[in-house]
């Protein structure tokens, strides 16, 4: 990209301006947006460092240092949700690519058409539906006096579950409706991937007498690591950004639970939705922000060192 | 014709032990993943169609069972329709206004950072892109939207904030830079100008992406919830899924319902409204997905996830 840039020749800016001012003109709208709704909002991260009230708003309110992250500190809160975010994240991206690589691998290698085009819709299913839908088929499956699941274990003979009552069970309840909702359309990904390959390298792999699980080793997983590298890396770059509707539609508000499935964004938005806490929560915000920043900086400048291609920017 | 010799070069072709293998265990773990995405689904609707009174005391049910089915939980729904139809209206308003604008605003803006002849494509490139690495958090946010965007319960709440996403922008850019650059050149000598390459020529050859953005923006906007939850208050203006969500919370859906309908708190089948409401809110996005399945892995390549 930047070299790109050097070779360009360098024209005057009047005269950029003149040449393409119809393009300029279609960039606006979505430029004037991005300034709006993302580079106005970055200004706000001074709230962090503020006594806000109401009168002040974001800019006038009076400064009070770092009284908020004291407040924020002492709440001890802090180092909770950071690690909960920080492990459940961890959990999706390793799983994620394990299912979705794993599904688009095996699909691809499916000779029957019909099988291969009925599973694909299926598993595309949950990805259509929202959070709150996905509440909804909590609610059914393990509620504990009227859900499927404990149905299905008193009829084995087991004691019912109390899944509401059992914090220790969420991290994998969470992950796997994660996986459920986001494996149909993770694995369309690598399955562009792998269409996109060289399909002379497999008839070779195959006249010189490689097996289909040797030519997946040796020749697909491979060629689908950029793939999964950048997937990967986007992943990484939102590792302390927790999937609010997720968590806050399933979980609910929920203290018991709190331990196990509050993470940065459910405790930003409860300090400052149920609280109204803004200096607080733009404190918890801010620093959410940054700690996201810094992971994907440096993320992206070890994978640049290692391998240009695999880098994001 | 075509069909019988396919058929018969597959019969013909000697099935190696390796690919017998592969297909018998694709076919039990991929079967066996797409039964549990569908599950959830056939649970909620035989929940939706079976009776309050079996509901209570059975739990909801694994199997449909006919002595128990009823309709009478949309029977409900549709008697006094008038919020369930309010929220549809709203719903289905925003998400066609927003999805035309939302694809409109990534092309558009994808098209011209595609020009190469464009010399500050690379800076305003990195200019959206660096919304995606940092960004200001809820907090700020919320506020400019509150305090001086006025969102409270204003449509402009439920359209804006949705209505561009640099990620599909980026996906459009990427798919316009596999267009051939002569398009644009041999237009520009023809006299044709910016607007008119990209409306005339540009747009009817992006089929397949726009088809693409059109369903990541239809879905967020059908599925939104948090959007109204933050600025709505207004129930005229709720969206279905904010609306599924109230409900969901059992209290707070006796009270919507006994007013809407004018019945008796303790004679609604609000459980199995719950999940008729489940099925009514969920519907309509589900079957867009065969119209657009055919372009989705065209207009969505893995370069299009790179900056």
């Amino acid at each position: 990209m930047e070299k790109n840039q050097k070779v360009q020749t360098k024209l005057p800016f009047g005269k950029v301006i003149r040449r393409h001012w119809l393009l300029l003109l279609m960039l606006l709208p979505s430029l004037l947006y991005v300034i709006i709704f993302s580079y106005l909002p970055m200004t706000g991260i001074v709230l962090a460092f503020k006594q806000y009230n109401y009168n002040g708003g974001i800019y006038f309110s009076p400064w009070n240092g770092l009284t908020n992250f004291k407040a924020l500190m002492i709440s001890g809160k802090l180092g909770m949700v950071t690690r909960n975010t920080l492990l459940y994240n961890i959990g999706f991206i390793f799983l994620g690519v394990i299912f979705e690589m794993g599904s688009a691998i095996l699909i691809n290698e499916l000779i029957s058409k019909v099988f291969k085009k009925v599973s694909q819709s299926l598993m595309f299913l949950p990805y259509f539906i929202s959070w709150v839908v996905a509440g909804a088929i909590m609610y059914n499956i393990f509620n504990y006096e009227k859900g499927v699941f404990n149905h299905v274990l008193v009829m084995l003979g087991a004691s019912p579950f109390d899944l509401y009552n059992t914090p220790g069970a969420w991290p994998f309840v969470i992950i796997a409706l994660k996986l459920w909702k986001q494996t149909g359309y993770g694995s369309v990904v690598y399955l562009a991937a792998i269409t996109g390959l060289d399909q002379e390298m497999f008839e070779a792999a195959s006249i010189d007498g490689a097996s289909a699980w040797q030519k997946i080793r040796y020749l697909t997983i491979p060629s689908l690591i950029p793939t999964m590298m950048i997937l990967v890396l986007l992943g990484i770059g939102n590792i302390f950004r927790g999937d609010f509707g997720l968590f806050y539609q399933t979980v609910r508000s929920s203290a018991l639970l709190q331990p196990a499935t509050d993470i940065i964004d459910t405790y930003v938005f409860r300090l400052l939705i149920d609280n109204g806490n803004i200096g607080v929560s733009a404190a918890a915000s801010l620093y959410q922000s940054v700690l996201c920043f810094v992971t994907i900086t440096i993320a992206n400048k070890l994978v640049k060192k290692a391998n240009p291609d695999y880098a994001l920017y | 014709m075509s069909a019988i010799t396919r058929k018969q070069t597959i019969n013909h072709r000697p099935l190696g032990k390796d690919e017998l293998s592969i297909n018998i265990v694709g076919i039990l773990l991929i079967g066996l993943f797409a039964l549990i995405c569908v599950l959830p689904f056939y649970l909620i609707i035989i929940a939706s169609f079976t009776a309050e009174t079996s509901l209570i005391r059975n739990g909801y049910p694994l199997l449909p069972n006919l002595a128990d089915f009823s309709l009478d939980s949309y029977k409900l729904s549709l008697k006094n329709p008038v919020a369930i139809l309010t929220s549809y209206g709203v719903t289905i308003g925003v998400t066609a206004l927003g999805t035309f604008c939302a694809v409109l605003l990534s092309t558009m803006t994808g098209y011209v950072l595609s020009r190469k002849d464009f010399p500050w494509r690379n800076k305003f490139s990195f200019f959206y892109f660096f919304t995606t690495l940092f960004n200001g958090g809820l907090v700020p946010w919320y506020l400019l939207c509150v305090r001086y965007l006025n969102f409270k319960n204003s449509i402009a709440g439920l359209l804006l904030p949705l209505m561009f996403s640099v990620w599909n922008m980026i996906i459009a850019k990427s798919f316009m830079l596999g267009l051939p650059m002569e398009i644009t050149e041999s237009a520009k000598i023809d006299g044709a100008n910016d607007l008119v390459i990209f409306v005339k020529l540009i747009l009817p050859l992006s089929k397949p992406l726009i088809a693409t953005l059109a369903l990541f923006s239809a879905l967020a906007y059908w599925n939104d919830w948090y959007n109204c939850m933050l600025y709505i208050t207004n129930e005229n203006l709720f969206t279905l899924q904010y609306y599924l969500q109230r409900i969901l919370g059992s209290a707070e859906a006796m009270r919507i319902v006994a007013e809407k309908s004018g019945i008796a708190l303790p004679s609604i089948p609000i459980e199995s409204m719950k999940m008729s409401m489940t099925v009514i809110a969920t519907g309509p996005i589900v079957l867009l997905y065969p119209f657009v399945q055919r372009y989705f892995v065209k207009g969505l390549t893995i370069g299009a996830v790179k900056g």
